[in-house]
């Protein structure tokens, strides 16, 4: 005979608001089977769990039914509270009277009404509820680290660094990412280079470390702990064993003007290339788009010049599968296209350039060798305008959101500008100055106070070429309260960050959910800052939201903590909710095989003792079952269930409604 | 096109704008289309009733727009770049504010549904050349340079007009099929000075004085605009600018419907290209005539 008891939540006053807890509670009681009853403020605190936990040892309940929030949101937490009672946690189950009744409805009678057919239904079927046990799925104690910029490089060291395995993917010829490209850093000026090559190079020796650059995923299946990764690995047309990176081979190459997009298109590479010197791996790849013999087929020089041969033209893309237990998703941010901007020139204006050009402009291993030379005559700069938030906090062109890191950056390119130009003049429009963060005020106030940077507090809303090729500058001094036109050489815009182009794509093959930007999005804004909602992948820097270097790094190591968490275990346990096939009446029509979407479904056969075939039926893999229901839909002899949803119990539900 | 296009001429295109008026009527009858002045038409408000009363301001184009739609006329062309602007933004209003529709109709009393659709003297033209005026211009201006100058009204207005307002562009293909080069420049969407002309005269004198430098610098043998108000300023102010020791300028200021009237060979006089204050004539200079 069944015990079961009711369990009512106030919320607070979410709930109690707009339902008559007590009223639910005392109409529970009536319901056959219940033998408990009760609401109480907070059930999910921890006298509330007592009370379920006493009732449970005291009243013999043989089910539990929760009146409360959305199981999404506590189910773990009253399930726990049932186990250590000793009842299967199974056998609790949470009615929705949040989410589905008190927070949707204004009527309280009428709420209360729903909120006792709600329980109605899940009392019926917790009386049907089965004991189910966890599933135990081994884990595979190797991390996938996609993304090779700062954040990528420190969440795959510290992983390699608590002992396990990484698979580091980065989509171009070399790691490094954006912070290989800036000259000093922000706000203690060291260089950035000194401070980041050292690191790709310990992840690239790293014994735990497998480095997979010019690659990128394509394809991901499985679940946490059990992923398999599908990568590309681009042909990069040199053969690295054989390359000793001498670099011959693109001293000679002929095809010179192409745009380099590690110096943001100011300076040029040759079709092969290494992106820049200090590049990792220092092996050059060949571009085929613009190589002269993959797209003529004539030429060969740097299979002539290569003293060891390491020239391969046939090399093709190859596609490796990798098997791994975590997936570390740090794929960084892009810049804004000002060229949306009309006014700024519409991305015409040759010395109109973004934050990255500025930063190749000032480093030392940048086009001009770290001379402020403006773009269209590399003449030095005399005069340079830095206007902050463009396209960021603009909802109508651009983005509405702030992008952080601008204000920091435009301070550090100010005073870089004036330690090289001592005459020159910088002149920043801002909106506000955001400078939150340790010693990133003072920094700010050293740019204006003691490196002579002109802070004016307005928009520009105008930038043209002048006849003598000078740019100028209209704009507002919004606190001086009078329009402002300045002449200048150059003109350094901080536009917004945004994701990277493609991270939508690779966010829906992870099942990563993602804001309207494209920014992925954690599981808890606050208290889950590096999980997603898809078990087993965290973030890593920029492609959550704008982040600064320091910021990237720290939630690197976050999510690195993470994976090494995951990865303290060989097993992990699963919710048994999946599929079971009845194999006496399944007639082996594979309908459940076609249609379902995990490929969880395979054909079994059953044999005698002596091993003959007696006949094939359906098997579900309980760990790549996802517990859909699909197969249960289509399966035309009703021989496949789902362990938590059986028919039983959701037509008990059902008829608990009439 | 059969259907007629209601004309709304404004007070610019009876007076100081009457080159406009002749021009867009020649270029209309070149292309057969039946423009019809709207009967009992007033004024519509620009400049001075926006700034004194806001429900002036909405009357004045409301009373025409409803008159408009009273003779049939489904579609307003008003070529005056402020009466656009005013008629335009009334509509806009009005479909946006559903109780300022039910006040415009108490105090005019006249119903109006907000069925007239109105044009920029660009979309006109675009509208020509989409019903086959391109193939009537036989006179191309044989890579007359222009810099086109749309002014402060014809490149803005959310939901008024459909370009970006600052780098337009909504000239550019009527200017290339009368075969001119339109030039890069910087001051197509500046400020000419436009209502001062008459309380601020030296404001305008520097601000157009700036747009006449600037599209000299960009080689330009002409200013092409769709607007009277400007057209005043950079060509009837052009001699004072100069008398005020800037420039000097000798630059023709021509309208749109003007440079595509030449191109479809209609006789200069009958476009008013000789009532400029800065010679135009020598824009009529450039027409070539296409060979078969």
């Amino acid at each position: 005979m069944a015990r079961v008891g009711v369990f009512i939540c106030h919320c607070g006053e979410n709930i109690g608001r707009t339902v008559d807890c007590a009223a639910v509670a005392k109409a529970a009681e009536a319901f056959p089977g219940v033998v408990k009853s009760v609401d109480y403020k907070y059930m999910c605190s921890d006298p509330g769990q007592q009370m379920i936990k006493d009732a449970i040892r005291d009243e013999r309940l043989t089910g539990v039914v929760v009146g409360a929030c959305s199981p999404r949101m506590h189910e773990p937490t009253f399930r726990r509270a049932a186990f250590e009672a000793g009842l299967n946690p199974y056998l609790l189950e949470m009615a929705n009277l949040r989410e589905h009744c008190s927070w949707v409805h204004e009527d309280r009678p009428v709420a209360t009404e729903k909120a006792i057919d709600l329980m109605r239904v899940m009392v019926e079927k917790v009386k049907k509820n089965a004991e189910l046990r966890p599933i135990r799925v081994p884990v595979e104690p190797t991390a996938l680290v996609i993304g090779g910029g700062i954040a990528g490089i420190q969440a795959a060291l510290d992983i390699a660094g608590g002992g396990k395995k990484v698979i580091l993917v980065e989509r171009s010829p070399s790691l490094g990412g954006h912070m290989a490209r800036l000259s000093e850093t922000f706000p203690t000026l060291d260089c950035s280079q000194c401070i980041l090559t050292p690191r790709m190079v310990e992840a690239a020796n790293h014994p735990n470390i497998t480095l997979m650059t010019y690659s990128e995923v394509t394809k991901v299946d499985g679940f946490i702990g059990n992923f398999e990764v599908t990568v590309r690995q681009k042909a990069r047309y040199v053969d690295p064993e054989k390359c000793t990176g001498c670099g011959a081979c693109f001293e000679k190459c002929p095809a010179k003007k192409i745009p380099s997009e590690f110096d943001a298109a100011l300076g040029n590479r040759t079709a092969i290339y290494r992106p820049f010197p200090q590049a990792v791996p220092n092996k050059p790849v060949i571009d085929a788009e613009h190589c002269i013999m993959l797209t003529k087929g004539k030429c060969g020089i740097c299979a002539k010049v290569c003293p060891t041969g390491a020239i391969k033209y046939d090399d093709k893309d190859r596609e490796v599968i990798v098997k791994v237990g975590a997936i570390v998703v740090a794929t960084g941010f892009e810049l804004w296209d000002h060229s949306a901007y009309g006014e700024y020139g519409a991305g015409r204006l040759e010395d109109v350039i973004n934050g990255f050009q500025f930063e190749r402009l000032a480093s030392a291993s940048g086009p001009t060798t770290g001379e402020i030379r403006r773009p269209s005559d590399g003449r030095i700069a005399e005069s340079v305008v830095f206007i902050q938030c463009c396209g960021s906090r603009d909802p109508k062109r651009g983005v509405p959101y702030c992008s952080k890191i601008c204000c920091m950056y435009t301070a550090k390119h100010a005073i870089l500008y004036r330690h090289k130009v001592h005459h020159g003049r910088a002149v920043v429009f801002y909106m506000d100055v955001r400078a939150g963060g340790k010693g990133y005020d003072e920094f700010v106030r050293r740019a204006i106070e003691t490196e002579g940077a002109e802070y004016i507090r307005g928009r520009v809303s105008r930038i043209y070429r002048r006849k003598d090729g000078r740019l100028v500058v209209k704009g507002a001094d919004t606190l001086a309260g009078r329009p402002v036109e300045i002449v200048a050489d150059m003109v350094v815009l901080a536009d917004a960050i945004v994701p990277q182009p493609g991270a939508s794509r690779l966010a829906q093959m992870l099942g990563v959910s993602y804001d309207e930007y494209g920014f992925y999005s954690e599981a808890h804004p606050k208290l889950r800052p590096v999980e997603t909602a898809k078990a087993g992948v965290f973030l890593a820097g920029a492609c959550q939201a704008p982040k600064d270097i320091p910021e990237s790094v720290a939630q690197a190591s976050a999510a690195a903590a993470k994976v090494l968490g995951l990865f303290s275990q060989p097993e992990l346990e699963r919710e048994p909710i999946v599929a079971k096939v009845n194999e006496v009446t399944c007639v082996h029509c594979r309908a459940c095989i076609q249609a379902c979407p995990y490929g969880a479904i395979e054909d079994k056969e059953i044999k005698d003792s002596k091993g003959n075939l007696i006949r094939t039926v359906a098997c579900v893999n309980e760990g790549e079952c996802q517990g859909c229901g699909t197969c249960v839909a289509v399966c035309r002899s009703g021989s496949i269930d789902l362990d938590g949803f059986t028919d039983e119990e959701v037509l008990a539900e059902i008829a608990a409604l009439e | 096109m059969t259907t007629p296009i209601g004309y709304y001429p404004g007070c610019s295109l009876h007076g100081t704008g009457r080159e406009l008026d002749q021009s867009i009527r020649a270029l209309a009858e070149v292309a057969g289309v039946d423009l019809r002045e709207i009967k009992d038409w007033n004024c519509c408000g620009a400049t001075a009733a926006h700034s004194l009363n806001h429900d002036l301001a909405v009357a004045l184009p409301y009373r025409t727009l409803a008159l408009a739609e009273d003779q049939g006329l489904a579609e307003v062309l008003a070529p005056c770049a402020a009466c656009f602007s005013r008629l335009k933004g009334t509509a806009v209003r009005l479909a946006r504010d559903p109780k300022l529709a039910q006040k415009m109709t108490e105090i005019t009393e006249r119903p109006y549904r907000g069925t007239v659709r109105i044009l920029s003297i660009i979309e006109f033209i675009n509208r020509l050349l989409d019903a086959g005026l391109e193939a009537k211009l036989t006179h191309p201006l044989g890579g007359l340079k222009v810099a086109p100058y749309y002014g402060c009204l014809l490149a803005r207005g959310e939901d008024i007009v459909d370009d970006d307002p600052e780098q337009p562009s909504g000239m550019e293909r009527a200017l290339v099929a009368a075969g001119c080069e339109v030039v890069p420049w910087n001051f197509a969407v500046e400020c000419c000075g436009g209502g001062l002309s008459m309380s601020k005269t030296e404001a305008v004198l520097d601000l157009s004085d700036a747009i006449l430098s600037d599209a000299e610098d960009a080689q330009a043998d002409a200013i092409v605009t769709g607007c009277p108000m400007c057209h005043s300023n950079l060509d009837m102010r052009q001699r004072t600018i100069n008398a005020a020791g800037r420039g000097p300028h000798d630059l023709p200021v021509v309208y749109l419907s003007e440079i595509l009237g030449l191109a479809a060979g209609i006789e200069p006089e009958r476009l008013g290209l000789d009532r400029h204050f800065v010679d135009a004539m020598r824009v009529a200079e450039r027409m070539t005539e296409r060979s078969a």
